[in-house]
């Protein structure tokens, strides 16, 4: 391949996109792999080539649409641009044959993007109707034979197709409905509305104001621009999405004093979890003087239900690499390493062979764009503790040692791998560099309140409807994440309350989910941000339930170095099982809270620290249910446990 | 590596130069409990705390290594500081206002120390540390008067594979401790953590049997285990049976670093030189002669100083000489530096000799049945234990050197059993033929002392004449100091010596040695003494508990004290060590010799499966 030059970026920076025209991309992550999508890709390889449909197969990451695994995204000359969800192998040759040949949309499957028109320009050839006010049964249907039957008596039959979409992404709107491929959307239409759509804005072009849906789009996509867009194994497809433009300011426009001071601006912090502001580290690790620093990448997820790294992880991985070269740089570092763990190996073949595509390209190595800028990266396996995620357990690890934390200080920045200073950036936070090196700081610090700017990515499970990852600027309110983006809870049962920041978090009663989502914020409730998991539980979950399940994950994940977390987590686990089996004693709460405390103040590290957050967010908002099972007893527990086994059956 | 206990030295390694620097000409002033302190940067706030006479409880860091922080029992508030830190790893800073008990901290440090003892056998009683375990004390000190949590404690079994020190991994707490021992400072790796979470539990790396280890038995482990998980083998009932066998000539020796160090168990100040009140208790517990391994010590160094000056003088065998007394160290040896085997002095450890001069010219002279006498040893170490069964060559001469060794703390154990009053006991001498001692014996104990007695000898033996008595100290090899290197002119000759002690130190001395010989460069050393313990045998794994460097400090003045007090202070001076190559064996290095006091090395695989 031929080495990548200043003069190489800049021409693709500024010369139009050389991207093949007419494409099928098929979400190829974990996530989708596992609903099908590689058998998917297989299938439609096998009829394009047989069909010889003009057509090109493009794999990509994950768009976050978890619900809608897998997904396929179709660009074809006379088609608007359409996403399907919840393809299998089964639908291939309809969709194609549907799509491609007949030039129809595929029913039920069409996950609507989150463009909003204001503008009816140019014929519109689908609309797109879904009924989103569940409660009164699905209406869909009913309103799709409206329409099919309004545009027959206008006349505009064959021109244009109605079709069920599977997701419009707009809840509780009455019937929704979007024109393509102008994509403005109408919220709340009733049956008389129907042929004035017909009639004025797919005839004629005018937008129908009192019907529009005004809301923007409340996901802002930084970190996972590229993720379900480009192809993760293609460095010049990354190329073509802005790759090492970052870098390449970075290194030959800005320098690393004031590649630094961008990040002062964009006030990013730490994604991993703590919100440690990234220009104080990069900074205080370039200040210490050393023949040699390093650079980690923390690729160690390991928070039940989240997955947001994997998905940047396998979806944009020369981003994450750029971030890290840019961490490099930054800290004077000229080795890298990916620490990520061995059950994602999806995501370490698709760094590693981002590493060789970057190092066969001159973009690792030495004289690095023509400077003398020197790195090299490399990736580590995590055998999956959960506490390597723990920065100093995670050095530990790389070392070759047993991977349990060591007392801070010296904080990494002075002694960290091999003694050298050391910076750990988690994925997130690698990702979101390069785009900030882009547009520059200010830009990126516009979205977000207080001290906590920009935005994140939750990763949104449990008794959702949609669960998926979104990205949101910081400062939206869990309420909107649960019900605007992810369609509420599932079965229309009500929320009891939201865990965030995975087992060292806390949960957030339905009553305080109007909370704008900071850093600071979150702390205040007894929970934490977290990596960005975020479990939604319905009426049905027991909270002592939920705080034994995250309490026994600790429990099983604690190194067992420090007394208070290695028998603390043991000992407290123990009363949570007795008060859940209904064996509870009077002074179970008190005795948990006492360990609680202990465990919070002489746990050397994180875990230890944050373990009790489950269970004392869970005292503190439902200490009533706990009580109830200790006053109940077997009966009361044989009852609840009945209940959540129903639940359990019912899901599955 | 030797991490020192007064400014961790291993920390401040880790510091870029320009930062430590910086901190030598750094003070912080700081206050503890509205007490102002000053201090070198760098200093722990539990070290800060001491020299306001605060003692913060901790259960994981001892004085000799580095912080782990474990046990989290040793936390304290700082103001505007929203964590609780741990005084044993963080560093003091500007302006610090530091609480180190109030209600709540004592409240947290109770509650974790009932979590332990949650995960801690309830069998104080029948424990090889009662009354004498950290835990113990502390769970006293804290008032913990209750048991309400359940009790959860593995069911393991014992280790006792290899018959020096028995592990019971129920007792272990997960300080980590021996394991930095083991790994850091003796860089034998036999221990290690396995399992995690509440599983987690201490073992011989591989989950293997001790025996089956690369274990040393240096015994360090035990000597710095906070409760019983880690104990020496307890063989006093063994003497006990024998004592009371009328078939049996029991005897017994005492060991150079024993006289300064089991007065501790009986109240005495550290260093306290017991060596009369030891002859006299031994006699009472019916030991029917009593020597002292000192005696043997002069013997040694008779037999490796002649070695060394084969040597050197000579061109007969290999140098570097390196010494063999330490069973930890031959053992270390053999599996990790097998390569030099040939540099060993092949002169037995004064144990031996003593046992082999017991059996064969004592029992001839006294017209003893060799096969009637056993033969005790009381020494400093469990590795001795060990020893006795090393080679072929301990039962050179037709019955077994040495039938049993006991401790310091098992011989403090037995007399504490006799129900002797030891403090009342009046002076008593041992017995002739086998007791009399140099002041070169007695310094064995101390780290670089037998570099030191055989300097004092060789020296003899190479110009005839003795150092003078102003260079008869040599200091350049005393002190605590991990590696310690000088060179000594004898006569024109220039001798180049190393002293190491604590095994991680001597890898490096010996890689040195390695270096120049692969280079064919003239070797850095001729002579080099390796004790595996901290301080030589006065910080033995069987020592009285508490150690520290203050300690070593304390006992190795006893020793050089003894020396200094000696009118005889050379070997070769002793008039029976003169005697014994006179009636018995003829001259160092004789055949007698050879067949006696000398044994052999060989490789030995460092696992044993």
């Amino acid at each position: 391949m031929k080495k990548i030059t200043p003069a190489t970026l800049e021409a693709i920076a500024s010369a139009p996109v050389n991207a093949p025209k007419n494409w099928i991309k098929v979400g190829l992550d974990t996530g989708g792999i596992a609903a099908g999508a590689r058998y998917v890709f297989d299938a439609l390889a096998g009829h394009i080539a047989y069909a010889r449909h003009p057509i090109s197969l493009l794999r990509t990451g994950s768009n976050g649409l978890s619900f809608a695994d897998p997904v396929v995204e179709i660009e074809c000359a006379g088609m608007p641009h359409v996403l399907y969800g919840n393809i299998h192998v089964a639908d291939t040759k309809t969709l194609l044959d549907e799509h491609i040949i007949k030039h129809r949309i595929l029913e039920d499957h069409v996950v609507a993007t989150r463009d909003r028109g204001t503008k009816c320009e140019g014929d519109t050839t689908v609309i797109l109707v879904q009924d989103t006010s569940a409660e009164q049964g699905d209406r869909t249907r009913f309103f799709q034979d409206s329409f099919i039957e309004e545009v027959r008596r206008q006349g505009l039959q064959g021109k244009v197709q109605v079709v069920r979409a599977m997701d419009m992404g707009i809840y509780k709107k009455g019937l929704v409905v979007q024109l393509l491929p102008s994509a403005v959307t109408y919220e709340n239409v009733l049956a008389a509305n129907i042929s004035e759509i017909i009639m004025d804005t797919v005839k004629k072009g005018i937008v129908l104001e009192k019907l529009l849906h005004r809301e923007p789009d409340p996901q802002v996509r930084i970190v996972m621009r590229n993720c379900g867009r480009l192809d993760p194994e293609s460095l010049d497809d990354a190329l073509r999405h802005g790759a090492y433009q970052g870098l390449k300011s970075a290194l030959l426009v800005h320098g690393w004093e004031k590649t630094i001071g961008v990040m002062k601006a964009s006030a990013l912090r730490g994604r991993g979890g703590a919100g440690f502001p990234t220009w104080l580290k990069w900074k205080l690790t370039r200040d210490n003087v050393a023949d040699q620093k390093y650079v980690i990448c923390n690729g160690d997820e390991g928070d039940p239900g989240a997955f947001m790294d994997r998905s940047v992880l396998e979806g944009d991985p020369h981003t994450v690499l750029e971030g890290l070269m840019i961490a490099g740089l930054c800290t004077g570092a000229t080795k890298g390493f990916f620490y990520i763990r061995a059950e994602y190996p999806l995501a370490v073949a698709r760094i590693q062979l981002a590493i060789d595509q970057a190092k066969e390209a001159g973009l690792l190595g030495k004289n690095i764009l023509g400077s003398d800028f020197e790195f090299d990266a490399e990736i580590r396996l995590g055998a999956g503790a959960f506490v390597c995620g723990e920065e100093t357990a995670l050095i530990a690890s790389i070392e070759g040692k047993r991977g349990s934390p060591s007392p801070r200080p010296p904080f990494p920045s002075v002694s960290g791998l091999w003694g050298k200073p050391t910076s750990i950036n988690n994925v997130e936070t690698l990702a979101a560099i390069p785009a900030i090196l882009c547009r520059g700081g200010e830009w990126y610090a516009q979205y977000g309140i207080g001290e906590s700017r920009g935005t994140k990515v939750f990763a949104v499970t449990g008794k959702v409807n949609l669960a998926q990852l979104v990205e949101v600027p910081m400062g939206v309110t869990l309420h909107k994440i649960v019900y605007d983006i992810c369609g509420g809870v599932s079965n229309g049962e009500s929320i009891q309350a939201v865990q965030t920041g995975g087992p060292s978090g806390g949960v957030i009663p339905e009553s305080l989910l109007d909370t704008p989502i900071s850093y600071e914020n979150l702390m205040k409730l007894g929970s934490i941000m977290g990596s960005g998991g975020m479990l939604v539980m319905d009426s049905n979950n027991s909270m002592v339930d939920v705080a034994r399940f995250y309490l026994r994950f600790c429990v099983d994940e604690s190194c067992g170095k420090c007394a208070p977390c290695r028998i603390g987590g043991y000992q407290m686990l123990q009363i949570l099982e007795r008060i859940f089996k209904g064996h509870g004693k009077a002074d179970d709460i008190p005795k948990l809270k006492r360990i609680c405390h202990a465990m919070q103040n002489a746990s050397l590290c994180g875990l230890g620290q944050t373990a009790p957050n489950p269970v004392l967010s869970t005292l503190r908002y439902f200490e009533a249910e706990y009580m109830a099972f200790i006053e109940g007893g077997v009966t009361y527990a044989r009852k609840i446990r009945k209940q959540l086994e129903g639940v359990g059956q019912k899901a599955s | 590596m030797r991490a020192k206990s007064e400014n961790n030295s291993k920390e401040w390694d880790r510091k870029p130069a320009n930062q430590r620097d910086a901190m030598i000409q750094q003070i912080i002033k700081a206050k503890i409990n509205g007490t102002p302190v000053e201090v070198p940067a760098g200093t722990t706030i539990l070290q800060a705390a001491q020299q306001v006479q605060i003692e913060v409880p901790t259960l994981c860091k001892h004085k000799d290594l580095l912080a782990t922080a474990a046990c989290g029992l040793c936390i304290v508030r700082v103001k505007n500081m929203r964590k609780m830190p741990r005084a044993c790893c963080t560093p003091i800073e500007e302006g610090m206002e530091i609480t180190t008990h109030d209600s709540e901290l004592t409240e947290v440090r109770r509650t974790v120390i009932e979590l332990i003892l949650s995960n801690h056998p309830n069998s104080c009683l029948t424990c090889g540390r009662n009354t004498n375990c950290e835990l113990q004390t502390l769970a006293a000190n804290f008032g913990v008067r209750n048991d309400n949590i359940t009790r959860y404690v593995r069911d393991l079994p014992k280790d006792a594979s290899n018959g020096s020190i028995v592990i019971d991994f129920t007792k272990c707490i997960k300080c980590g401790r021996c394991i930095q021992v083991c790994q850091e400072m003796q860089n034998v790796w036999a221990l290690s953590f396995l399992e995690r979470g509440i599983n987690t539990r201490m073992a011989p790396a591989g989950d293997i049997s001790l025996a089956e280890s690369p274990c040393i038995k240096c015994g360090q482990c035990s000597a710095h285990c906070p409760t019983g998980a880690i104990v020496e083998n307890d063989e006093t009932a063994t003497v006990w049976a024998a004592l009371q066998d009328s078939n049996k000539y029991c005897t017994v020796q005492i060991a150079p670093a024993v006289r300064v160090a089991l007065g501790e168990a009986f109240g005495y100040a550290p260093g306290t030189n017991l060596t009369k009140k030891i002859y006299t208790v031994m006699r009472r517990l019916g030991f029917k002669a009593v020597f002292d391994t000192n005696f043997s010590a002069d013997l040694t160094i008779m037999e490796e100083a002649s070695e060394f000056v084969e040597r050197v003088a000579h061109g007969k065998g290999t140098l570097p000489l390196i010494t063999s007394c330490c069973p930890a160290w031959t053992d270390y040896m053999e599996k990790m530096h097998s390569d030099l085997v040939d540099n060993f002095s092949t002169a037995k450890s004064p144990q031996q000799m003593l046992g082999a001069m017991a059996k064969t010219y004592f029992a001839q002279k006294k017209g003893i049945d060799p096969a009637k006498i056993y033969q005790v040893s009381i020494m400093p170490c469990t590795a001795k234990k060990y020893e006795l069964e090393r080679a072929d060559s301990m039962n050179a001469s037709g019955f077994a050197d040495v039938d049993i060794c006991l401790t310091t703390r098992e011989l403090a154990r037995l007399i504490k059993q006799s129900g002797i009053a030891f403090n009342q006991l009046p002076d008593g001498e041992a017995d002739s033929i086998l007791g009399e001692y140099t002041g070169a014996a007695t310094i064995f104990g101390a780290t670089g002392g037998v570099m030191e007695a055989a300097v004092r000898t060789a020296y003899y033996f190479v110009t005839g004449e003795n150092l003078p008595k102003e260079g008869i100290d040599i200091h350049p090899v005393r002190g605590l100091d991990g590696i310690k290197e000088a060179e000594l002119d004898v006569k024109g000759t220039k001798i180049r010596i190393a002293v190491a002690h604590g095994l991680a130190n001597v890898d490096k001395v010996l890689d040195k040695v390695r270096e120049a010989r692969d280079k064919g460069e003239p070797l850095p050393y001729h002579f080099i003494e390796v004790m595996a313990c901290p301080g030589g045998c006065i910080g033995g794994g069987g020592q009285p508990y508490g150690i520290s460097d203050d300690l070593r400090r304390k006992r190795t003045e006893g020793l050089y004290q003894d020396d200094r007090e000696k009118q005889l202070r050379c070997s070769h001076e002793n008039p029976e060590i003169i005697r014994i190559y006179k009636e018995f064996l003829g001259a160092p290095l004789s055949e007698k010799s050879h067949h006696l006091l000398h044994t052999s090395y060989s490789a030995r695989p460092k696992y044993q499966r």
